[in-house]
């Protein structure tokens, strides 16, 4: 399909969604079919809307059918969402799908996100204390939620401390707001890998010599916290969408695939979704075909680098890094890391802190300056 | 007994936060408030041992909501240690990055955490949508020049609409379980539904504001910077845009076009809607009739002040951040202690006297110090041991109270004090030091920034709202002066990107600097200094570089970060103290109470169950709690513990 054909589809469609959203009567448990058939969306378009989504994001198009009739029966999806250690850059992230109004530029991503009901959400919600509280027991009492997660968990034994809310530690509080939730969202790298909080801290201050011991918080992922659970806990699906922070659109494109289908995606081994982390970002880099030359910037500033030569000796790390930055890129596809001179950190990988590669002196550690060996690099 | 209200989680804020409010005998007045925050991560151990070219990075990490300040500060801190100073470009667009930040933030602030503790969205939907049409042309014009009152009424029909489903169909979602109805609501229907439109306006325009950082900074939040510059170097096709073909890189011309474009919108919106929504909301929150007669109503202007004690640090640097004549907002400290006083004191962070820590209410102890956990440690000499059990942390467990045992803490921060006192620090201090230094006939650009926020205050507190600059100290007081801070800093971003471009144009490229240039910069730093060494990284004389010292104005207030690096160049300490320390703190050795816990003496609570009072005041701070609690290590372990003299350049 064509790049115009799809726009097309995708603004005639959010017109119409957009009417469904403001006109539709008033129901409980409705369903998104239901809404767009009082806005006159037929059912014809919406499959032709749902080609168009399964192709940006990679679905086979013979599960097309199946995945708008399973969208159209759904009641509209709850979603609880819960921050232990995190530093609220996820959330961020995410509240730039939001559409701007005024100037009408809805995206697609929050129409199926205004379709379905934030719950719980301690950084935007309205109540406070007691009522929040009681905003999240109601939320967690229903069923098949989907419980959206940023942050890292800490250790909680006896005289820890480190995350108490309303008198429960985060284990407790993951464990009570996951034993209902149809799926778990893990959002951002510190909730799918335990990322910074997770990063190690000097272990022993006396001899420095033993630089990099433990978390200092002893700081988990999610999956990781749901696993030491054991039970159905260990087994409840997980999807980690992964990134510090991870782009909006992947996040807001997880959350549809599973409005639309009720489970899911395809998964790589760090349980990312292939649609979204199955290239790396090095693959689809304008900054490659300069690799391939052997052109590199050696010094911020230097004639390669206004250039727009290989960061690879900067320390880019986007060989080995499975996002798309580079294809979908970042804030409305305006740019991305390279893009404006500085090599990808790897923050959608596991322990991106901690990585080793090869520093000034060829000897081997952790540094975002460090950069990998180019002979293992594929131009 | 006293009553003890809890108010745990306080939400609209970023990072974790626990207030708990002593009511007086009369059931209804706070006597004591107590502020705690209860997450911790332990980011200063984590950065020990690694490259100092990485701290930005990790320290950015502490915040997403404050991603380019932290990273900066870093950034600064370390290029302090190197003595360097970054080239003309590279000090526009970081306050390009910074300003987009203040505007953004500020903004998102007052419709997205703060506004829904003063309007009332259930009420909106009493809202008749022609008066709110009638409201809308009056009250933002600009805003609405082209839509006919017919047209806007068919688009407040539509916000209604929205909000009633959510009702109707029981999924109020965020909006559930409000105080909506509580009598402290004074915003007329109409207005509350046009606030509720405006809400939803700025998350849409607050997405573009950001395009700003993905174009100097590849992505938003947590933007890249570096230590010596910034990573975006002057593209070689500035008139394309950067493709496999071409090369280049994202700063050029049509990208710059896209800049001025969205510093206009910020603009806008700023004038069009957050300073004309601030004067609306305001004006029905401000004092009315007479005390002690019926229908008397306390203002917002009268209520949550804490005693006129300011610090600021200062930001956004012309000619090198060590230039403080530059600096559109000041540094410097002001005293009032309990009246207005705008006589500036100069700050040294330096002294190891001025600026300290005190761990005496909070989870921490002091060891082999004189005082042990009732001392106060300089930054450059602190310590952090973490010790919650120790030090009186509360187990897990339903209804327990903080400590009251001034022997004991109650929260992950410390308590930073300025000369024993504690201080006031954001928007509030920044509006009132620019006053203070604002001088009749201003001639630099910085000077012209404090004279124009002095005349907004004149204008919109005194002037528009009828108040006195006396009652500025206040909980209003402080959500004016952030709006006026906005449009003083959304103006001059202008000005920062039309001198980037005129530099552009003159063939002045450098965003960077060189080694070599660092080298003639510092004639103290080794010659062979590299930067992408950081083995070269000693002085000439083969000594240790000196403690790097970093600061920014942060749109929460005044932010510092010290670095010390060994002699592998690789980070031996990190410390910071950050504004919202300084603000939510706990009480100190003195039990002298923190600036939070100080506003909230004396309030009056119409609804002790529905402590809608204590929100306003403490969300009129912004809340940024990850930042305030960075400083953790695992039990036990002393993270920090230097004895060097940190050299101020």
């Amino acid at each position: 399909m064509s790049n115009e054909s799809k726009k097309e589809i995708r603004n005639s469609v959010l017109t119409r969604l957009s009417e469904a959203i403001q006109q539709s009567e008033p129901q409980h448990e409705e369903t998104l079919g239901e809404r767009l058939a009082k806005a006159g969306v037929t059912r014809r378009s919406f499959m032709k809307y749902c080609a168009g989504m399964a192709s940006i994001m990679a679905i086979p198009a013979s599960m097309v059918p199946k995945l708008a009739e399973a969208a159209l029966l759904a009641p509209l999806t709850s979603v609880v969402y819960l921050s232990f250690q995190e530093c609220t850059g996820c959330l961020e992230s995410l509240v730039n799908v939001f559409p701007n109004t005024q100037y009408k530029t809805n995206s697609i991503e929050n129409i199926l996100l205004t379709a379905l009901s934030l719950d719980y959400s301690e950084t935007l919600m309205a109540p406070s204390g007691t009522q929040a509280e009681l905003s999240r027991a109601q939320a967690i009492a229903k069923k098949n939620y989907v419980l959206v997660v940023d942050g890292a968990i800490p250790d909680d034994k006896a005289g820890a401390g480190f995350f108490i809310q309303s008198g429960k530690t985060g284990l407790q509080q993951l464990k009570a707001a996951a034993t209902n939730a149809a799926a778990v969202v893990s959002v951002g790298t510190c909730a799918s890998f335990g990322g910074l909080p997770a990063a190690k801290g000097p272990a022993d201050l006396i001899n420095p010599g033993n630089l990099r011991g433990v978390s200092p918080t002893r700081a988990i992922s999610i999956k990781a916290a749901l696993k030491s659970f054991g039970g159905t806990y260990a087994t409840k699906p997980v999807i980690n969408v992964s990134g510090c922070p991870p782009i909006a659109e992947v996040i807001a494109g997880t959350l549809v695939y599973w409005i639309l289908n009720k489970k899911a995606p395809s998964l790589d081994s760090n349980l990312r979704p292939k649609m979204f982390y199955g290239e790396t970002v090095h693959d689809e880099c304008y900054r490659k075909e300069f690799l391939e030359h052997g052109q590199f910037v050696r010094s911020f500033d230097d004639a390669g680098a206004r250039a727009g030569h290989c960061l690879l000796m900067m320390g880019c790390k986007g060989p080995t890094t499975h996002n798309a930055c580079t294809t979908l890129k970042w804030n409305q596809g305006i740019g991305f890391p390279m893009e404006a001179g500085h090599g990808c950190l790897g923050c959608s990988e596991p322990d991106f802190w901690d990585k080793k590669s090869i520093d000034a002196q060829g000897i081997v550690g952790v540094g975002f300056y460090n950069h990998l060996d180019p002979a293992t690099v594929d131009d | 007994m006293a009553t003890n209200i809890v108010i745990d989680p306080v939400t609209r804020i970023e990072g974790h936060l626990r207030i708990e409010a002593e009511l007086d005998t009369d059931g209804k007045t706070v006597k004591n408030a107590y502020s705690s925050s209860t997450m911790a991560r332990g980011i200063e151990i984590i950065m020990k041992g690694r490259d100092p070219r990485d701290a930005c990075h990790i320290s950015q990490r502490i915040c997403g909501v404050c991603t380019v300040v932290h990273g900066l500060t870093s950034v600064r801190a370390v290029e302090d240690a190197l003595g360097v100073k970054v080239p003309e470009n590279a000090e526009l667009i970081r306050n390009l990055m910074i300003g987009a930040q203040y505007v953004h933030d500020h903004v998102m602030h007052f419709y997205h955490l703060h506004a829904l503790d003063w309007v009332d969205v259930v009420s909106a939907l009493g809202a008749d949508s022609l008066a709110t049409a009638k409201l809308a042309k009056s009250n933002n014009p600009a805003y609405y020049a082209t839509q006919s009152e017919a047209a806007l009424k068919i688009t407040f029909d539509g916000v209604k609409a929205k909000l009633q489903n959510l009702i109707d169909r029981g999924q109020l979602g965020l909006f559930a379980n409000g105080y909506w109805g509580h009598p402290e609501y004074k915003l007329p229907a109409a207005g509350n539904l046009l606030a509720v439109a405006h809400y939803l306006d700025a998350l849409g325009w607050a997405r573009e504001v950001v395009k700003l950082h993905t174009i100097f900074g590849g992505k938003d939040p947590h933007p890249n910077l570096v230590v010596g510059g910034v990573p975006c170097a002057v593209s070689s096709n500035y008139n394309n845009q950067a493709s496999e073909d071409l090369g280049g890189t994202s700063l050029n011309k049509v990208n710059m076009a896209k800049v001025t474009a969205l510093i206009t919108k910020m603009k806008n919106f700023v004038d069009q809607v957050y300073v004309p929504d601030t004067i609306l909301v305001a004006g029905f929150y401000t004092t009315k009739g007479v005390k002690g007669q019926t229908g008397y109503y306390e203002g917002w202007e009268k209520r949550g002040g804490t005693g006129w004690n300011y610090l600021c640090y200062g930001e956004f640097p012309e000619n090198g951040i060590r230039d403080l004549d530059s600096l559109l907002i000041p540094q410097g400290v002001l005293q009032g202690n309990g009246s207005p006083n705008l006589s500036i004191t100069p700050l040294d962070m330096e002294n190891p006297k001025e600026i300290q820590e005190y761990v005496a209410r909070s989870w921490y102890s002091y060891l082999g110090v004189t005082g042990g956990n009732t001392a106060a440690l300089h930054p450059s000499v602190g310590q952090t041991n973490l010790n919650y059990a120790g030090r009186g942390g509360p187990a897990p467990g339903a209804g327990y109270t903080l400590s009251r045992d001034t022997t004991k803490g109650y929260s992950w921060i410390k308590s930073p004090r300025w000369w024993n006192k504690p201080m006031e620090v954001g928007p509030l201090a920044h509006v009132v030091m620019m006053y203070a230094k604002a001088k009749l006939i201003p001639v630099t650009d910085a000077e012209k920034a404090h004279a124009q926020a002095r005349d907004l205050v004149d204008a919109v507190w005194t002037g528009l709202l009828g108040l006195p600059i006396t009652d500025i100290d206040s909980t209003l007081g402080r959500i004016a002066a952030r709006t006026i801070e906005t449009k003083v800093i959304a103006d001059a971003m202008s000005r920062w990107h039309t001198s980037l471009l005129k530099n552009i144009s003159a063939g002045k490229l450098a965003t960077f600097v060189t080694d070599a240039d660092a080298v003639n910069q510092n004639t103290n730093l080794n010659p062979a200094f590299k930067w992408t060494d950081p083995l070269t990284w000693k002085s000439k004389n083969g000594a240790l570089l000196p403690v790097g010292v970093g600061f920014t104005e942060a749109p929460r207030g005044a932010l510092g970060h010290w670095v010390t690096i060994d002699e592998k160049g690789k980070i031996k300490n990190y410390q910071c103290i950050v504004a919202s320390q300084w603000n939510a703190g706990p009480r100190d050795a003195a039990n002298v109470p923190g600036p939070y816990e100080k506003s909230l003496e004396g309030h009056t609570l119409a609804i002790p169950t529905q402590p809608l009072e204590i929100l306003r005041t403490i969300h009129s701070f912004d809340p940024c709690i990850g930042c305030a609690v960075h400083v953790t290590g695992a039990n036990g372990e002393e993270l920090i513990k230097v004895n060097v003299t940190t050299t101020l350049r």
